[in-house]
């Protein structure tokens, strides 16, 4: 079985969010970059599967340029075999699923996994334009993944519940909890991970089909109104007949 | 050109950010000078759908076949393809849920459209841009993205925006076939397992939260949220540390990796209110919290507060509620 793991690469999840002088661009200074929390699960996933199967490769990929090598080191160092860059900075969703579908198609990956979301643009957007353009299955988002042979059973999550969902390989998932518990890189992981392949590849297809014309902060509170503990009931009038919203 | 409304029905009925998305519609269509169609998945009886006439919808496409009550990924991207094409649409929206989104996503590459999801406001159509405001970082920052081709689909973030009522009004209901096939559904679900609800409020829907954190002490204090959330027909919620020891599952965990909501209320009970917290719920309108520690970080993000034991303060909240009902 063989796996394609899309990674991307995203602030950690204790950033302050600030943005260049003009709105236009996402400040990068002083920001420490990690693999996005929700591709963890992909990641440990797809190399628990091929653990239990005892063959199979997992391959990541990511759509970044150089300085997101870091990030796919440690993605190696945490047990995948080998790693694709696409050498592009991602423009947008359309774009990056272009890039995972020329992969994928080339490759001939059985298992294509990635996070539910990135935790930066929040598309949820790429796994079910990868699908389209390759004409397989999306399951996403999917909280439960068991492979038998080539069909695969997963738990999507829906509002209020889940379905079960049977699937035939080649398909799609994005994963999200509670699907494994993500691992992190031991020393013999890192080790290793300094001599596995890293290809570097150019971008291919079509331009971004939409472009951030401009970001904006939420507005700020206005400062916190305090009600004494013992007088508690009070907020509950002040709910209803100030803000309105009981 | 047309606007097409995708509208999610569960149990008979329109969902309600389904509601809000048809009204959404609605008012880019008005905005474009044209009319606003919606299409119905997940089977609502024919008197439901007529209604939509009060969100500004003038005419519903129902496709009859029994399979469309459960979410195929494939058959629902199909007829909603189908039906844009019929109707000509040049915009399509939908819910930012995870059957909207997961479909937009689809239909995006078959129908060769630009795609914004998770989208907070109408977009602005001046100056010969369309442009579309929409929530990022998971939930702290927004962006305004121009959508440049000549399709466009739109997922509208739940409660972002109001469903109107114009009471009275009736949207015709048609009778529409995609032709859809046993291939098309090779990827509906073989089962479907629904959650109990605490007060049947399903928390991505609601309009009002109760949420605890590691303030709380232990699942078996959880029943002073419930409370609560009862009374006021909240929905419950908790934090990522809450939900990462299992005292309560992780579909109710609200933050940047779990799920971010705006409702109109959210009470935060004894949660400090780490950054990642305060990503998942900064679109509330109003945030209400209590904590014993004055210097708890998430009073700055709030509008009302108390500073208090949660033992004592959620019990007299429960009593003021009932006392106002």
């Amino acid at each position: 079985m063989k796996f394609l793991v899309c990674i991307s690469n995203v602030p950690d999840t204790t950033t302050k969010i600030a943005f260049t002088p003009d709105n236009k661009e996402f400040n990068k200074a002083g920001v420490q970059f990690v693999i996005n929390p929700w591709d963890e699960y992909a990641l440990t996933r797809a190399i628990e599967l091929k653990e239990a199967a005892g063959s199979g490769t997992v391959t990541v990929l990511n759509v970044g340029e150089a300085d997101t090598e870091p990030n796919i080191r440690k993605a190696l160092a945490i047990g995948a075999d080998d790693a694709i860059r696409v050498n592009a900075a991602p423009q947008d969703a359309y774009f990056v699923a272009e890039q995972i579908a020329a992969v994928a198609k080339e490759g001939g990956y059985d298992v294509i996994l990635m996070g539910k979301e990135s935790i930066d643009y929040n598309g949820f957007q790429v796994h079910g334009m990868v699908g389209e353009m390759l004409g397989i299955p999306t399951v996403a988002p999917a909280m439960k993944l068991d492979l038998s042979g080539n069909t695969a059973t997963l738990e999507r999550e829906i509002e209020g519940g889940k379905e079960i969902v049977t699937v035939n390989t080649p398909f799609v998932a994005s994963c999200q909890q509670p699907m494994c518990e993500p691992r992190i890189p031991n020393m013999r992981g890192i080790m290793t991970a300094r001599t596995k392949p890293l290809k570097v590849i150019p971008p291919v297809g079509e331009p971004a089909r939409t472009t951030v014309a401009e970001y904006a902060l939420p507005p700020k509170k206005q400062g916190v109104k305090l009600i004494p503990a013992e007088n508690a009931g009070d907020l509950i009038k002040l709910l209803r007949n100030e803000a309105k919203v009981i | 050109m047309s606007v097409l409304v995708v509208v999610e029905c569960a149990e008979g009925e329109v969902k309600k950010s389904s509601l809000e998305v048809a009204s959404y519609g609605a008012q880019v269509a008005a905005q474009l000078g044209t009319t606003a169609t919606a299409i119905a998945v997940g089977g609502a009886t024919e008197a439901n759908l007529a209604s939509l006439g009060e969100q500004g919808i003038t005419k519903v496409l129902y496709d009859a076949e029994p399979r469309l009550k459960e979410f195929s990924n494939n058959a629902y991207t199909k007829l909603i393809a189908t039906a844009a094409e019929q109707e000509q649409a040049t915009i399509i929206v939908l819910a930012n849920s995870n059957i909207g989104a997961a479909v937009g996503s689809r239909l995006s590459v078959r129908l060769k459209a630009s795609l914004a999801t998770n989208v907070v406001e109408l977009p602005k159509t001046d100056g010969g841009q369309f442009v579309v405001k929409r929530g990022a970082f998971s939930g702290k920052a927004f962006s305004n993205v121009v959508l440049s081709g000549d399709r466009k689909i739109i997922a509208v973030k739940k409660n972002s925006t109001e469903a109107r009522h114009e009471a009275g009004k009736i949207a015709e209901v048609v009778s529409f076939s995609a032709q859809l096939s046993d291939a098309d559904f090779a990827d509906a679900p073989t089962k479907v397992v629904m959650q109990e609800q605490a007060g049947g409020v399903l928390l991505p829907e609601a309009e009002l939260v109760v949420s605890g954190g590691r303030g709380m002490k232990g699942p078996e204090n959880w029943g002073l949220i419930e409370d609560l959330a009862k009374a006021l027909g909240a929905a419950t919620a908790c934090s990522k540390p809450v939900s990462d020891v299992d005292w309560r599952p992780h579909h109710e965990h609200v933050g940047q990796t779990g799920i971010t909501v705006s409702p109109n209320l959210y009470i935060a009970c004894g949660i400090s209110g780490a950054i990642q917290h305060l990503a998942g719920v900064n679109s509330s309108k109003v945030i209400v919290v209590i904590n014993k520690d004055p210097e708890a970080p998430f009073f700055k993000a709030a509008d009302y507060g108390i500073v208090g034991d949660v033992f004592e303060v959620l019990p007299k909240l429960t009593a003021a509620v009932k006392e106002l009902n």
